[in-house]
């Protein structure tokens, strides 16, 4: 039995028909192709496919596609610009040296996004507490604080 | 900023590889789709050891979109996954090496073993055929603990009765022992340098295609080495021609070792492709990982220091039982001896040294290298060793180094290797006046006013990169030599592209070598393509491990565009009516030495390829060199690491207060990456300190087998690091003078948590904390020492 859905990806319109076991990860990577959006593990630990629901950083493998009917999906191609240049948290972690292999990044910078604007001028502590639920196996993690505080002042916030 | 001329080694440029990464645009190995795309799944054995008395895959075969099911049978025709590496005994005679076996065929040696590749339409219908796959085991009793691995009453291969794969020895026993019967003291220690699963953030993962119009093969793997990857499993497993196979490694998620390995997966997916007839993708979910990633350390050691009065080392001894889990993976037997033992001189001038190592097989997952590989091993052996000296001898943990810090070079140490620069004194007084360590008595005080034991330990680490010295490595043992191969292709505008055999997986290589390519030719960075990670584009490659890339993938390169100046004077020299010695080539021009007369990089370029006035007769056309550089000798980075701890004595909670690190690599590239690099190394051996521990229970099952039974570093669990790296001693024998500094953090890191935590400890009397030190670990060491 497949589920009728309609949701935003990145501020275009999707109706669909999905199977109602699809996970909200499987449906951006398989069916839209939106492979920004990386499944690093099974148990929803390692965050790296966390995307904004609603403007909220979600774990897109922890959600069924048929959840977020109606919602607003943005993912780490939705915050890119077209026109080659980047959001303010991705410029910053560029700047800072915040990712190595890049395979955690998308998800990192969707929940930097996401602390950001909900906590802003949080402390180096604060941020950390605030990416706990994103793993990074690289960069031990002191350049993505620095990074997500100067994406932070950025942004404006 | 990336304009020529600027003088781009020693700066730290943003990486050119970072927009793809931070826009979603990179690509690995799941992310690409081929037509016709079909799924594999892979039935792993539940058991540790069990006989398979049979496999039924009738149910399986008929279930919807399935396409094809392979066991071991199938495989029973080609060969098993090869040992890069012989180790051979004390007496002489070869290790034991077991085939490994594609699929499982008889028996399953370790959970997570594989039993049958399931081909299907969809990786959902892969998974559900795989649970109709019915297989009779016949279990058998399994041998899990390292410790007690050798002679345990049950053998993990036949042809090794009592689980030994071999007994290796190195140094001079005879001069070790006699230097032990004469030393004033002998400090010893007993531990275990515990296990640990890579989990790089991607998961494994391969996609296998066979084209019946040119009879070839194409796999994309998440690999740190693809031409390896090609040549053992061409040469060695299947069987096919060389030249027919094209592996690519595209953007990588992380590899730390767990990616230089042939695995069973991609490789059975290569030979299923051809029966399918259709590309084959799987890619390992996080449980996979946990079970069939090779896991790294795993050392059971028994080591002694011997001192004289004065405190300086006399000799030192030790005995490892090293696990390989299951089956030897590539490079599994070179680990715990060649990268391991031949380190234990450290940064000291310990006259006299032994090592034997004693390799088990057990019902585990393989083991192979890991960050650092063997070198965190004896890094941690001998500074755990120094620094409980010191606390026996009641020396100053740093004046007890100063004491017996090597200080002329080159410096031959009594296992094998000759050290060719460094500056001890340098990164231990960096460290200390980093670190505050004056004001280490007044922060002592204060915490414990607040209820907390506070504890200081160093660590000054060494290490071997640069692998590979061939006639040096041959001698060991390795099967193969392990050059380095680089070409420089320039384009008819001057524009170049760099292939190189080095894999870039995180390490910035698109940027670091272009940064030396746009300095040694006098262009834009813009201007300047690297390719890596494909057998397709690229000669030949070995890869990338152990810090080599920039020493020996680098050299490779320079060594290459050497060869296009040359040739390029020559053309210069033609067009200019000069001789080819009066030609001088510099910040991108090629000139008559003393006069204004020349020609530019992107003239000559042009010339070579479509040229109206060439000098035929005595040079072809063209301007595209490869170099291949096999180093003459290891490189010896090295640094000392402070840590200090605050330890909760009623908890057993250990929180890092200030971790210090200043490292010597020589000369130094890019040093945001490179302080990027020790970041990364310090979280992974803070991991193997505090959090991080596989456990395999004693009937072989991985009881740590997801994130929410393995502890990795989150951000919260970690300080800021301070990291310097000194004005160091550059290499002598690369023309870079760079050295490597991939491993350096988690080298240096575990043995300077563990000594902070053992002196906070100290005045309970404590010697020693089992890895991870986690508040169940510390908590019991406190409660046994009360």
């Amino acid at each position: 039995m497949r589920v009728a859905l309609s949701f935003n990806v990145n501020g275009k319109a999707i109706a669909a028909e999905v199977e109602p076991e699809t996970l909200l990860s499987t449906y951006i990577r398989e069916n839209l192709s939106l492979t920004g959006t990386h499944i690093g593990c099974d148990t929803g630990q390692c965050g790296a496919c966390t995307v904004l629901v609603d403007g909220r950083a979600v774990k897109s493998c922890n959600v069924l596609a048929a959840q977020v009917q109606g919602s607003e999906v943005t993912t780490i191609e939705g915050i890119t610009p077209d026109d080659g240049s980047m959001h303010p948290m991705q410029a910053a972690f560029k700047a800072c040296h915040g990712l190595q292999c890049g395979f955690c990044t998308p998800g990192m910078v969707m929940s930097a996004i996401d602390l950001v604007t909900h906590h802003p001028h949080g402390t180096d502590r604060e941020i950390r507490e605030g990416l706990e639920g994103n793993f990074c196996r690289c960069t031990g993690y002191q350049n993505i604080v620095k990074a997500v505080a100067q994406g932070a002042k950025a942004m404006g916030v | 900023m990336n304009e020529p001329r600027a003088g781009f080694i020693g700066r730290a440029v943003e990486r050119k590889e970072d927009y793809r990464f931070l826009t979603g645009a990179g690509q690995y190995t799941d992310d690409v789709e081929l037509p016709r795309q079909t799924y594999g799944y892979f039935l792993r054995s539940p058991h540790a050891h069990a006989k398979i008395v049979s496999v039924n895959t009738e149910a399986a075969a008929k279930a919807p979109g399935v396409l094809a099911v392979f066991t071991g049978k199938d495989f029973e025709p080609v060969g098993g996954l090869p040992c890069g590496w012989l180790i051979n005994n004390l007496d002489g005679t070869p290790m034991k090496e077991p085939k490994h076996a594609v699929l499982a065929a008889g028996k399953v040696l370790y959970v997570g073993d594989h039993v049958a590749l399931v081909v299907a339409e969809t990786q959902a219908q892969a998974k559900a055929a795989a649970a109709l796959i019915e297989v009779d085991y016949e279990i058998l009793p399994a041998v899990a603990d390292t410790a007690t691995a050798k002679g345990a009453g049950t053998a993990v291969h036949e042809i090794a009765p009592d689980n030994v794969c071999f007994v290796w020895g190195c140094g001079d026993k005879a001069a070790t022992d006699a230097a032990f019967a004469t030393a004033a003291h002998v400090t010893k220690l007993e531990f275990v340098n515990n296990r640990l699963i890579p989990n790089a953030i991607e998961p494994r993962a391969a996609n296998a295609m066979y084209s019946r119009a040119d009879e070839s093969y194409t796999l994309y793997v998440a690999s740190q080495n693809p031409h390896v990857e090609r040549l053992l499993m061409t040469a060695f497993v299947l069987g096919l021609p060389e030249h027919k196979v094209r592996v690519i490694a595209p953007d990588v998620g992380g590899g730390f070792g767990s990616k230089i390995y042939l695995y069973a997966e991609e490789t059975a997916l290569v030979f299923a492709s051809k029966r399918v007839g259709r590309p084959i993708k799987w890619t390992a979910e996080r449980s996979e990982s946990f079970l069939s990633d090779a896991h790294g350390r795993d050392h059971v050691t028994v080591a002694e220091l011997a001192l004289d009065k004065d405190g300086r080392f006399l000799a030192l001894r030790e005995h490892t039982t090293a696990n390989m889990g299951a089956y030897l993976s590539t490079f599994a037997s070179c680990i715990p001896t060649i990268l391991h033992s031949t380190l234990l001189a450290g940064q000291y001038t310990t006259p006299a040294i032994y090592s034997e190592i004693t390799a088990v097989f057990t019902n585990t997952a393989p083991v192979d290298a890991y960050r650092g590989a063997g070198r965190p091993e004896a890094t941690y052996l001998v500074e755990r060793l120094v620094e409980t000296a010191a606390r026996e001898l009641k020396i100053d943990p740093a004046e007890l180094r100063r004491r017996n810090f090597i200080k002329t070079f080159p410096y031959a140490t009594p296992v094998g290797l000759t050290y060719d620069t460094g500056d001890y004194d340098a990164t231990l007084e960096k460290a200390i006046a980093l670190a505050d360590v004056k004001g280490f008595a007044a922060r002592k005080e204060a915490s414990a006013k607040r209820g907390l034991l506070r504890g200081i330990g160093y660590a000054a680490y060494i290490e071997a990169c640069g692998i590979a010295p061939s006639n040096i490595a041959g001698a060991l043992g390795a099967r193969a030599g392990l050059y380095e191969a680089g070409e420089v292709r320039v384009h008819p505008t001057g524009k170049v592209t760099i292939f190189t055999g080095s894999h870039s997986h995180g390490q910035g290589h698109e940027t670091t070598f272009a940064q030396v390519v746009a300095d040694k030719l006098g262009i834009s960075m813009d201007d300047i393509d690297i390719q890596h990670g494909d057998t397709g584009k690229i000669l030949f490659g070995m890869g990338t491990y152990g810090s080599r890339s920039l020493a020996v993938g680098g050299t490779a390169i320079v060594k290459a565009i050497d060869k296009v100046v040359a040739k390029g004077k020559k053309i210069a020299a033609h067009l200019l009516e000069a001789a080819d010695a009066d030609i001088e080539f510099a910040d991108g021009e090629f000139r008559v030495a003393g006069t204004d007369r020349k020609k530019t990089f992107a003239e000559v370029a042009l010339t070579a390829y479509v040229p109206h006035n060439y000098p035929l007769d005595k040079l072809e056309p063209g301007l595209n060199e490869n170099a291949f550089y096999d180093p003459t000798n290891f490189t010896y980075p090295a640094g000392t690491y402070i840590c200090e701890v605050e330890v909760d004595p009623d908890t057993g909670r250990v929180t890092i207060d200030r971790f210090v690190a200043a490292d010597d690599f020589g000369n130094v590239v890019n040093p945001m990456i490179v302080e990027g690099q020790v970041h990364g190394g310090l979280a992974q051996g803070i991991g193997q300190a505090l959090l991080e521990g596989c456990v395999y229970n004693e009937d072989g099952q991985l009881v740590t087998g997801s994130y929410m039974d393995y502890a990795m570093p989150r951000a919260d669990d970690l300080p800021s690091f301070v990291v310097e790296t000194v004005k160091g001693t550059p290499c002598t024998h690369n023309p870079l003078g760079v050295k490597g500094c991939g491993e350096a953090g988690a080298i240096g890191a575990t043995p300077a948590v563990i000594n902070a935590v053992v002196d906070a400890l100290a005045h309970l009397g404590v010697r020693d904390v089992p890895m991870p030190a986690n508040p169940h670990n510390v908590w019991k060491t406190i409660q046994a020492a009360r």
